[in-house]
């Protein structure tokens, strides 16, 4: 569901194609990698007249990871979407593992696509300029966030974190580890379908060499055997649809670590408040202390002054005009960090609200293609074992 | 338990009349036995019927493995050109099943019970003494019977001498038919040992698929725990996963029931037919290497005569006998093919079905519920 101002509902944006290249990287090594063709169309009103614009540029899966991280650093307190997985990751045994398999990179291209459809829907990220050139433009500026990343990375402890954003930090953890399980189980339960499914394939060769000695019998087995092969290459088809719904969970999956990321931010912005603060108090201590002549807290300051003589009252003078001024400074700083960090949660947890209710939607609609998909393999089976029972029964 | 007659032409078909029948069998309650050298399991035979030479209409005796096994070498000596029911077999290798366990008692039991069945169906084994004994006799009676007759070593004796005689004999001669039935059986042999193999293998990946199907379920189960919105969607896929897992299960239930003990008899009647067909070989063998010593001893030619026609007899003897008896195997596997594998399509149905119905009801709560939300995000 797009806002209705953003740019999706301006411009169509797919990832139509994906191709194999080989070039030389940055340490003049040759390498293989896939690029993607990225396409755009939109209307272009001009002079009363209407024409639609056509654009396409290739882009590699490495330069969709410079996009998000600039978006992630540049819109700290938004949910952005995640990626589609760099390598296979919850593999059942018949899929490769290999980035350049086919199927993988076709799963991926739509991944990308997705990618760039939850950016172009979303209110907000929609009217980056960035993410316009990234489509449009071949020059995309090389950014480095990797400074900015790594704070993002950092633990610290916060005393006083909004409690609503450390609920949702559990909640995020949760969301990624019961996910995880999810895939894994759900990749064995696929590998063992796969299993039962190919097995029942072996009947088609020895029903058909039984049938060559069979008079009355041959007929029936012959025709079960075929029916044996349909239901064993039926798996196929159903285990591919299956890999699309687990890339559905897979997003999430990924989310819950944009979720992790907002609520990172706030720890951040906190944890520096909280500093400042500290420092703030503490400054004010110094100066309360130095002008009232009293020592309330152990300082080395004041046990050095103690052992090598007190200061003059000019030294003195000049040391509490200092730190008013540092004060004063200071509870500037501490009243723009406090609205910082106010604003921070208001637009935070505005677009939390928002990624609530699409992941609500998303995942809602994941389990009900899910029970489809099953629906439509028993469906196929009881036509396979309804033939084969005809047969049998003709034996 | 008594089990009347009725129930037990349930128990399984046969293509002769059940009306016809006037002996019913059946094989239960298994006990074990302790001693001082040994430890063993006897299984309950009772007996009904309304023949004359019985002289009673209803008998219950105990038997071991080894009074059965006693009770198939006497029926093979009798009648070497009979088909034999198989008997289950005197251990198990594979599965890994303990020599006592339940399941390996129960599913002896139940061959044991089809072992005595087919031979009172059987029209010529029905009648044989030996098999009137085995359901008639008391313990000790049974053990006084086995010590008469011909021991081990005069059997072995009359082996050896029939090898001896023959050595490939009755090959050569042999009647067309016979070759037929031969390379018949050698392809039948091949080929179903291939079907219990695939079987045994499909048993064992749905047993994998269940195992990992157990798990799937709950995981769904617990997520719903820390959400709220879908909360409800999730636990709905939990149950129908779990439903869908009892039904694997029911349709293992079914292959372990039926298909494999199916295959697994005709595995052993193809080991069977080999015998059979070879011990016709071996009867036609001593007349042929007797009419090949008569072309070099004329003068005793008169001796020979009378011995060579009881051999021509003897061959004729076994040849229809196995002919008639081969007819009747052929009607019956194939019998037994049609309704096992109807019945293992039958439960994949069912298995189907049931997961279909399961599903179906899951996605109509989750549109009702759409549709509920969609009406009321248009109220204003």
């Amino acid at each position: 569901r797009a806002h209705d101002n953003c740019l999706a509902k301006k411009m169509e944006i797919t990832v139509s194609e994906a191709e194999k290249r080989t070039g030389r990287n940055a340490m003049n090594i040759q390498e293989t990698y896939t690029a993607y063709l990225i396409e755009t169309r939109w209307v272009m009103r001009a002079h009363s007249q209407s024409m639609w614009m056509l654009d396409s540029l290739w882009r590699r899966y490495s330069e969709f990871e410079l996009l998000r991280n600039y978006l992630s650093v540049t819109y700290p307190h938004i949910v952005v979407p995640p990626l589609p997985e760099k390598r296979a990751d919850f593999v059942w045994h018949k899929l490769s593992a290999d980035n350049m398999d086919p199927d993988f990179v076709e799963r991926r291209r739509i991944g990308l696509e997705n990618f760039l459809l939850r950016v172009a829907s979303h209110p907000v990220l929609c009217q980056d300029k960035i993410f316009y050139s990234f489509l449009t433009q071949l020059f995309f500026p090389f950014f480095q966030a990797d400074s900015r990343l790594k704070a993002l990375n950092a633990t610290f402890r916060v005393k006083n974190p909004d409690k609503r954003f450390t609920e949702l930090k559990h909640y995020s953890d949760e969301l990624q580890s019961v996910i995880s399980h999810l895939l894994r189980v759900r990749a064995r339960v696929a590998d063992r379908l796969y299993g039962v499914y190919k097995v029942h394939g072996n009947y088609g060769r020895v029903f058909s060499e039984w049938s060559a000695i069979e008079k009355e019998m041959g007929d029936g087995l012959q025709s079960a055997g075929h029916h044996m092969d349909v239901y064993a290459a039926s798996i196929d088809d159903i285990l591919e649809e299956e890999e699309h719904y687990a890339d559905q969970l897979k997003e999430y999956l990924f989310y819950a670590e944009a979720l992790r990321a907002v609520c990172r931010k706030h720890e951040l912005m906190q944890y520096d408040l909280e500093m400042a603060a500290q420092d703030l108090t503490s400054k004010k201590q110094q100066c309360e202390e130095l002008a009232t002549g009293t020592v309330r807290t152990f300082s080395l300051k004041g046990m050095t002054s103690k052992l090598f003589g007190q200061e003059t009252p000019e030294q003195r003078e000049a040391k509490i005009k200092v730190l008013e001024e540092q004060i004063q400074e200071g509870e500037e700083q501490l009243k723009s960090k406090n609205l910082e960090g106010r604003d921070f949660v208001k637009s935070a947890w505005a677009d939390i609200e928002r990624f609530k209710e699409q992941k609500n939607h998303d995942l809602k609609e994941a389990l009900i293609s899910y029970a489809v998909m099953q629906i439509s393999m028993c469906k196929k089976g009881i036509q396979v074992w309804t033939n084969a029972k005809e047969c049998f029964s003709k034996m | 338990m008594p089990i009347s007659p009725s129930s037990m032409i349930n128990q399984y078909k046969f293509e002769d009349e059940p009306e016809l029948r006037d002996l019913f069998i059946t094989v239960d309650d298994p006990e074990s036995h302790i001693t001082a050298i040994e430890t063993f399991i006897t299984y309950r035979v009772v007996t009904k019927t309304s023949r004359g030479e019985f002289d009673s209409s209803e008998y219950e005796v105990r038997r071991r493995y080894q009074d059965f096994l006693w009770l198939k070498n006497k029926l093979e000596a009798a009648h070497p050109t009979l088909i034999i029911p198989p008997l289950p077999e005197k251990f198990i290798m594979k599965g890994m099943v303990e020599r006592f366990s339940d399941e390996f008692i129960e599913t002896r039991r139940k061959a044991l019970h089809k072992f005595l069945n087919r031979i009172a169906d059987h029209p010529t084994l029905t009648f044989n003494e030996d098999f009137k004994i085995f359901l008639t006799a008391q313990a000790w009676e049974l053990s006084s019977h086995k010590k008469q007759g011909p021991g081990l070593l005069s059997r072995m004796g009359q082996t050896v001498r029939a090898v001896a005689s023959s050595v490939r004999g009755g090959v050569k001669n042999r009647p067309e038919t016979f070759t037929e039935m031969n390379d018949y059986m050698e392809t039948f042999s091949q080929k179903i040992n291939v079907l219990d193999k695939i079987a045994h293998r499909i048993y064992k990946e749905e047993r994998e698929y269940f195992n990992e199907m157990k798990e799937y379920g709950p995981i769904h189960t617990l997520w719903s725990a820390s959400e709220e919105d879908i909360a409800d969607s999730l636990k709905g896929v939990a149950s129908c996963i779990d439903k869908c897992c009892k039904a694997t299960e029911k349709r293992m239930a079914g292959l372990s029931e039926n298909l494999l003990p199916i295959l697994h008899e005709y595995v052993l009647y193809s080991e069977i037919l080999m015998g059979v067909l070879k011990r016709r070989d071996q009867i036609q063998g001593e007349l042929d290497s007797k009419v090949d010593a008569l072309a070099n001893k004329k003068p005793e030619k008169d001796l020979f005569s009378e011995e060579i026609g009881k051999l021509e007899d003897k061959v004729e003897c076994a040849n229809n006998a196995l002919k008639a008896d081969w007819d009747r195997w052929k009607q019956n596997m194939q019998c037994d093919m049609r309704s096992t594998f109807t019945n293992v399509a039958e439960n994949n149905l069912r298995y189907y079905e049931e997961c279909l119905a399961t599903w179906e009801s899951f996605l109509a709560s989750q549109t009702v519920d759409l549709h509920v939300e969609e009406d009321s995000e248009d109220k204003p």
